[in-house]
């Protein structure tokens, strides 16, 4: 090829690079490994980690966001089609019907979940969705301040900290009721009019329900938006839906249908809100079109609110986003379908309080909040949470996640998760060791 | 002669919600074993049955998915030489790896001790892009180059913060992604245009002049998004860091460097980097990438929080960096992506890296060899990975590049970058990746150059292409206007 070129090596390809920039010794990086030696290399370091089937096989009652849930065999074969994992963004649309339908269909299923008329394409995950709500929100009401609940997910919190600091928006905590650990709608009663949004998280951090029809109605009073987030998707299987409570916006994270824990990532942000808003949403849409012929099909639509077009006046920097993990979340959604979508949140619920039932009879254990919960709630142990972690830990049990790291008064506290992939015996032996503690 | 042709199976397939019939199931779950005793208060629960999902069997989820997944082109189909976007081969061993269970079911919320692996593969990532890129700080925390690039920019601005003065201005060259700007309005700055020279080089006097104290930083991408190496490099560096200004790379090409030269070796304090483009991570059809950032050691304290550290005995997650600008995203970023990239860097190892490197460059330059005598070339000076044409010759026939492009579909092959770089009129940018052998290539050159004859002697049948297609194109201005953005029954559908 460099022959027929005229060219004499490949060198000579870099010329364009000045000489002294040019790295003149190989990377200190080991020489490539073959497949066999990727293989043991990657699996001793996967043993490393302990999972229920890997390193100390452990039971873990860790929720918080990231929920280990049934995950069906066919949406990794699914989405382990080459037309869907090495294909790009939908841009040419005649040879994307594929993706294009598939997130159409994602949108509908996530506008029936949420009870909102709008859906975008995906959002990196729940957090992000959540920062990008609170930009939205200022974008359309021009208000800068911005009133987070106490008990919205403090790694949400942290990021929605990060993205709004240098655009000019002002954060105001709205605190949760210490019994029953939600927020009270009274308490928005004094809301500025300079306050854009309400953000509340239903079920909150702590795995209580929030009474979202009366909040939403307090915040429509101050004449402000209102955005619920929902971390633990799998709940709208059998919470109302937060669009039927007034919801102007929608957001969380998806991970919970059919997406697997991976230490946090990759993810599925989904965001939803009314269609009076739907110009001002962040991120890539999918709508319907005809060709010249008229038949139908699909394309990526409203595109003058996007970074290609608009640039700096974009609604949001995103471009990328989850597509593949919007199908995963599509595909199970399919797969569960009405009833199995009910039916695995209705067994997140009796496992779940089957639990507490039994934690809450344990001599010196006792369920921290009174609110209606999904499938986690907020132990408090007789001692410190990090020591009775520890020895759970021994017994090849994770307990659940110390609440200290973010809350430094909950020193006792503990959050623990149940879904329906909790078998009874855990639970049961898990009730049997913290006897023991 | 054609070559190369994209028919395929045409099925025939309506959405998922019209399979479904009451009473069909997908899935089989375990019966319930605890007491069903809980009831939450009704005026909580859902009124609706979730009547909005469809009812359907698993075969009717395979063939449904299946069926609709034959309308996408793919790398796997052929090549796809989306220019900048870097569409190169994902290799199966990376997919394979990445679903390793003590890799996939993993909890975000592992105490460190129980979650070695994962930080230890975090590290070796973040030390392996530190040596690529010769910026020893990495965070791995962005979810996409996107992001990466508004963490970059918040990165700057803390550290001019604490330098006393977070300036106002970012410089952005007229040929950017427009990510870059939308990221530079994120962090609070404005933007300030700067325009390149005729050859699509940084001016160095419109720099020096723009390069005051109002300025923070200037993102610069190299190679530029003409595909040409910033010559100038290290003195555009200096300029900016002589104004008490920062520069940050877009790292979108890095692909056309690795193993060649180093952002660090430049003077370049920021990169963001593309793990599905640069390290094969694949693109999933519009996500999820990852797009991590490299800075100096004197941005490394304003890194995104937690940030893992080895201790000679442990691997820890250190959430104690007072001066971090915070969380970009939950959690570890997207790990299941990062795990890819470094299965990927591991298997090519140093040479590897740079021979792609190489094969890249060598096949951007063997595409302008065969074709720059039948396209116009949009860009004078030295291709590095990709090659620009523009649709001057074609157009006195009535051919655009948007018809061009959908003509090469006909072909057999995905299109090209289109009208992209905004600064080369009717830009077609083609990459071919090193993935690439020389056979496809000459394939794809006989399909341009046909389609070139075309344009010559029977115009209309490239202005209406494609052809081959199950649908032809569509008319995205009347979709704008009444947007269609979800799926209704018939009888709702009706009555909007």
């Amino acid at each position: 090829m460099l022959r027929e070129m005229g060219r004499e090596s490949v060198a000579d390809l870099f010329t364009g690079i000045p000489d002294k920039l040019q790295l003149k010794r190989p990377l200190d990086l080991p020489a490539g490994l073959s497949e066999p030696e990727t293989l043991d290399f990657f699996r001793a370091l996967a043993e490393r980690n302990s999972t229920r089937v890997t390193g100390e096989r452990m039971t873990s009652f860790l929720g918080a966001g990231a929920y280990d849930h049934f995950i069906p065999t066919i949406i990794d074969t699914l989405i382990s089609r080459s037309e869907f994992y090495t294909s790009y963004t939908p841009y040419q649309p005649e040879i994307s019907q594929g993706t294009l339908q598939a997130i159409f269909e994602y949108q509908t299923m996530i506008c029936e979940l949420t009870g909102m008329d709008v859906s975008n394409a995906s959002l990196y995950d729940g957090s992000t969705a959540t920062a990008e709500a609170v930009l939205m929100a200022e974008r359309v009401t021009g208000r800068s301040k911005v009133a987070l609940a106490g008990n919205l997910h403090p790694e949400y919190r942290q990021v929605v900290d990060t993205y709004i600091r240098n655009a000019g928006i002002e954060e105001i905590t709205l605190p949760y009721d210490e019994t029953t650990g939600a927020l009270k709608p009274e308490s928005l009663a004094e809301l500025g009019k300079d306050v854009g949004a309400v953000i509340v998280q239903s079920p909150n951090f702590f795995g209580g329900v929030e009474a979202l029809k009366q909040l939403a109605d307090a915040t429509h009073k101050a004449g402000a938006l209102f955005v619920v987030v929902v971390a633990e998707a799998m709940s709208l299987g059998l919470l109302q839906a937060p669009g039927k409570a007034g919801a102007d916006i929608v957001c969380g994270e998806a991970q919970s249908f059919g997406i697997p824990i991976s230490f946090g990532g990759s993810y599925c942000g989904f965001f939803a809100c009314t269609e009076k808003l739907q110009r001002q949403i962040p991120g890539r849409l999918v709508g319907q079109a005809f060709d010249h012929d008229g038949r139908p099909g699909y394309v990526l639509t409203l595109a003058t609110r996007e970074q290609h077009i608009r640039r700096e006046k974009a609604t949001s920097n995103i471009c990328t986003n989850q597509g593949l993990y919007a199908l995963m979340a599509t595909v199970y959604l399919s797969t569960m379908g009405r009833r199995g979508v009910r039916e695995a949140a209705e067994h997140n619920l009796q496992k779940s309080h089957y639990a507490a039932k039994q934690i809450a009879a344990i001599n010196g254990f006792r369920l921290k909040f009174s609110s209606p919960f999904f499938n986690e709630f907020v132990v408090s142990c007789p001692k410190p949470a990090a020591e009775v972690l520890a020895k759970l830990q021994s017994k090849k049990i994770i307990g659940g996640l110390a609440l200290e790291r973010f809350f430094p008064e909950m020193t006792n506290e503990v959050l623990v998760c149940v879904t329906e992939t909790t078998a009874k015996e855990q639970i049961d032996s898990l009730i049997a060791e913290l006897k023991a503690v | 002669m054609i070559k190369k042709s994209s028919n395929h199976i045409n099925q025939n397939e309506g959405t998922i919600f019209e399979r479904s019939r009451p009473g069909k199931l997908g899935y089989h779950l375990p019966a319930l074993d605890v007491p069903a005793e809980t009831a939450l208060d009704a005026a909580l629960l859902r009124d609706d049955d979730l009547a909005g999902l469809p009812e359907v069997s698993e075969v009717d989820v395979i063939r449904h998915f299946t069926r609709i997944s034959t309308w996408n082109y793919a790398v796997d189909y052929g090549m796809y030489p989306l220019g900048s976007c870097t569409m190169k081969y994902n290799p199966k061993l990376n997919e394979r790896v990445s679903r390793f269970d003590g890799f996939a079911a993993s909890h975000p919320y592992l105490p460190d001790d129980l979650a070695q692996g994962n930080l230890e593969l975090l590290k070796r990532l973040e030390d392996s892009l530190a040596e690529i890129t010769g910026l020893p700080g990495v965070s791995l925390q962005p979810a996409a180059g996107a992001q990466g690039e508004m963490t970059g920019l918040m990165v700057i601005r803390a550290c001019l913060e604490a330098r006393g003065n977070a300036r106002k201005v970012v410089l952005i060259p007229d040929s950017a992604h427009g990510t870059n700007p939308a990221s530079a309005a994120v962090c609070g700055y404005q933007v300030k245009t700067i325009k390149s020279t005729a050859e699509g080089a940084v001016d160095l006097e419109a720099l020096r002049a723009a390069a005051n104290d109002d300025v923070a930083a200037l993102m610069l991408t190299n190679p530029s998004t003409l595909g040409l190496f910033e010559e100038n490099i290290e003195e555009v560096c200096k300029i900016l860091h002589d104004a008490g200004g920062l520069v940050y790379m877009d790292g979108a090409n890095m692909n056309a460097l690795v193993g060649v030269t180093r952002p660090g070796d430049m003077g370049v304090d920021v990169i963001h980097l593309n793990l599905h483009k640069t390290f094969s991570t694949p693109h999933g059809g519009g996500g999820p990438g990852a797009g991590p950032i490299a800075v100096t050691a004197e941005l490394e304290p304003f890194l995104p929080v937690p940030r893992v550290v080895f201790d000679g005995g442990q691997y820890k997650l250190d959430f104690n960096r007072p001066q971090s600008v915070g969380r970009v995203r939950a959690y570890h970023g997207n790990y299941s992506v990062l795990v890819r990239a470094l299965c990927y860097i591991m298997t090519l190892g140093a040479e590897g890296l740079r021979e792609a490197t190489e094969t890249a460059v060598l096949n951007a330059n063997y595409i302008a060899h065969h074709l720059k005598d039948v396209y116009e070339l949009g860009v004078a000076g030295k291709a590095m990975h990709e090659v620009i044409f523009n649709d001057k010759r074609q157009q006195k026939n009535g051919v655009h590049t948007l018809d061009i492009a959908k003509r090469l579909i006909d072909y057999g092959f995905h299109p090209m970058t289109i009208y992209f770089p905004l600064v080369v009129p009717g830009a077609m940018m083609i990459e071919p990746t090193e993935s690439e052998g020389r056979d496809e290539l000459d394939v794809f050159i006989d399909a341009m150059k046909s389609i070139a004859r075309e344009a010559e002697e029977n115009p209309e049948l490239v202005k209406t292409a494609p052809h081959n297609t199950r649908i032809g194109r569509l008319d995205e201005a009347a979709a704008a206007r009444k947007p269609v953005l979800r799926w209704k029954p018939a009888s709702q559908a009706a009555s909007v």
